[in-house]
């Protein structure tokens, strides 16, 4: 029984206000032709122009998108291997602890692992730069990836990897023929999820970062603390497109993926 | 073996990344400031004798917690991160469960699009959607100018640079983690209960009191700790919108190390920020264990 009322439409159409209208206006006024950013004086895309010829910002970006690309890749390969260990492995020792190694990194402040990292890495090598912030991204983001996998090993059927030892599969054999395609959806969302909060993360890298090493949110940083400027508009427009048109491809395919699942399901109980 | 493998590989990666760093914090949090590189005293290095380790458990004091006590800046930050974190939770709270219970009523056709809009700023820049509203709270901003335009008021109002700023920040940057364990509380929720207590005489608001607002707790509880854990030690929300005279620790933290390069300082503001976090995090994974189990 569902009624939806005026009182619902109403919130919901406040809160999706709320959420959506400080980025709305972020896009429009990059657009914007004057460089006071509060004040609208005709459309223009000059500022995209300007970002583009800025090589450090170019710099910037090239830098981001390598931590993120090896980061969120490590991190999904520990975080998958971390939720099949919480889900499948039954008790072994330590295993609270493990659990909460997973668990408490999701909340932990940013200044905390920051500071915590650095102080670790700072004698591990003799030069920080992109690979110690790498190590530090695929850290907390492994974390994220494994709670993803974990909800989707926890809501699937045992019976079938139960069936494919049955039928004389190895257990590695049986992970890859079984467990992981039906995980995939799962797996690719944790990838991209360990990849935007490598993108996002600022605190964390500063404190890991090193000589050479600029990341993105590092560069938009130092440019806010002096106050809104276009350019940063333009490029925050950037990265809100490149999430938007992400986060829509990834739901049409997990979403092509389950009525896949749910077609396959049917048939095999049909034979 | 394999099954060794498999859970040792994640579990030492955290141990060496996540817990032994915690451990070196805590070390250096009872050290000195030291002009020297590192920066701190006492160190230890190769060989290690007995001796060296006796000299090096020696020379670690808790002077560094002594100082915070007795400087103002740290308790009065420590506080007013406390006020912040906890009204901040309260307001996410009182915004996000309409949100999360609108979309639990809404149509079935309708609620994978509404989900992804509440994930689409989940997954945007933090720092680009806090800085979006320096643009919004600024003295010719666009609220002021809204504000001005409707008549509301004559003068511009000085948002930004103080802690109402600070509070929509957290508020906005954290209202999808509020909306969805709330919505999947909600979502959850068997809609014959609330048939059952209609039939027996309850009006629709006595029912939603009595059936749906208990059964949806456990997503208020985790939504709460979800949004106050991280406010408490936030520091790029009151770096950009709280301006000089807003007090967060996460942001002392920040500045101790960054602009005063005090390593010991610094890991003494952050043993105590842990400590004061411990209890909210043992909880808040008691409550996912139980949710987890409740799943299974």
């Amino acid at each position: 029984m569902r009624r939806f009322s005026w009182f619902n439409a109403t919130s919901l159409t406040l809160g999706f206000a709320f959420l959506y209208i400080p980025m709305i206006i972020l896009v429009v006024y990059s657009f914007n032709a004057s460089k006071l950013v509060t004040v609208w004086a005709g459309f223009s895309t000059k500022w995209y122009g300007e970002l583009l010829s800025n090589d450090q910002m170019l710099d910037a970006a090239w830098v981001t998108l390598q931590v993120a690309v090896i980061s969120s890749t490590i991190a999904t390969v520990l975080g998958t291997m971390a939720a099949y260990v919480l889900v499948r492995a039954g008790r072994f020792r330590g295993r609270t602890l493990f659990g909460g190694m997973i668990y408490a990194p999701l909340v932990m402040p940013d200044v905390i692992l920051g500071l915590s990292l650095f102080l670790l890495m700072k004698p591990m090598f003799s030069q920080m730069g992109v690979h110690s912030i790498v190590l530090a991204h695929a850290t907390f983001a492994m974390c994220y990836v494994s709670v993803v996998v974990s909800s989707r090993l926890v809501s699937f059927d045992r019976s079938l990897e139960e069936a494919a030892l049955d039928l004389g599969c190895t257990p590695f054999e049986m992970f890859r023929l079984v467990t992981l395609p039906i995980i995939a959806p799962a797996v690719i969302s944790g990838w991209l999820l360990a990849f935007t909060l490598s993108l996002d993360d600022l605190v964390i890298a500063s404190f890991t970062t090193g000589p050479g090493a600029t990341t993105l949110p590092m560069k938009i940083w130092s440019a806010v603390r002096l106050g809104v400027s276009p350019e940063i508009n333009a490029l925050s427009t950037i990265l809100i497109s490149i999430v938007t048109v992400g986060v829509i491809t990834a739901s049409l395919i997990t979403k092509r993926a389950a009525i896949r699942q749910m077609a396959e399901e049917r048939a095999a109980e049909r034979a | 073996m394999r099954r060794f493998i498999l859970i040792a590989l994640p579990y030492l990666w955290l141990l060496l990344f996540f817990l032994i760093p915690f451990v070196i914090v805590f070390k250096i949090s009872l050290s000195d400031l030291a002009l020297a590189i590192p920066p701190y005293t006492p160190t230890l290095s190769w060989p290690i004798t007995w001796e060296a380790l006796k000299e090096f458990f020696a020379a670690l004091d808790f002077e560094n917690f002594t100082f915070l006590t007795t400087d103002d800046l740290y308790w009065k930050a420590y506080l007013s991160s406390l006020q912040i974190a906890v009204i901040s939770t309260i307001i996410t709270l009182l915004v996000g469960y309409p949100i999360a219970y609108g979309m639990a009523q809404a149509r079935d056709e309708w609620r994978p699009t509404l989900m992804m809009l509440v994930i689409l700023p989940f997954w945007t820049s933090f720092l680009i959607r806090v800085y979006s509203w320096m643009g919004i709270l600024s003295q010719e901003g666009f609220l002021n100018q809204f504000l001005m335009w409707t008549g509301v008021i004559s003068e511009p109002l000085q948002i930004l640079n103080t802690p109402v700023a600070v509070y929509i920040g957290i508020v906005y940057t954290y209202l999808p983690f509020m909306i969805l364990p709330i919505y999947s509380a909600l979502e959850k929720l068997d809609g014959s209960l609330l048939e059952a207590a209609e039939d027996l005489g309850c009006s629709r608001f006595k029912a939603f009191w009595l059936v749906t607002f208990p059964l949806s707790r456990a997503g208020m509880v985790a939504g709460s700790f979800l949004v106050f854990i991280p406010a408490l030690g936030e520091f790029v929300i009151p770096s950009l919108l709280g301006g000089s005279e807003t007090l967060m620790i996460g942001k002392v933290l920040y500045e101790e190390f960054f602009n005063n390069r005090d390593w010991p300082v610094a890991s003494a503001v952050a043993v105590i920020l842990l400590l004061i976090l411990i209890l909210p995090i043992i909880l808040f994974e008691r409550n996912e264990q139980k949710q987890r189990e409740a799943d299974q």
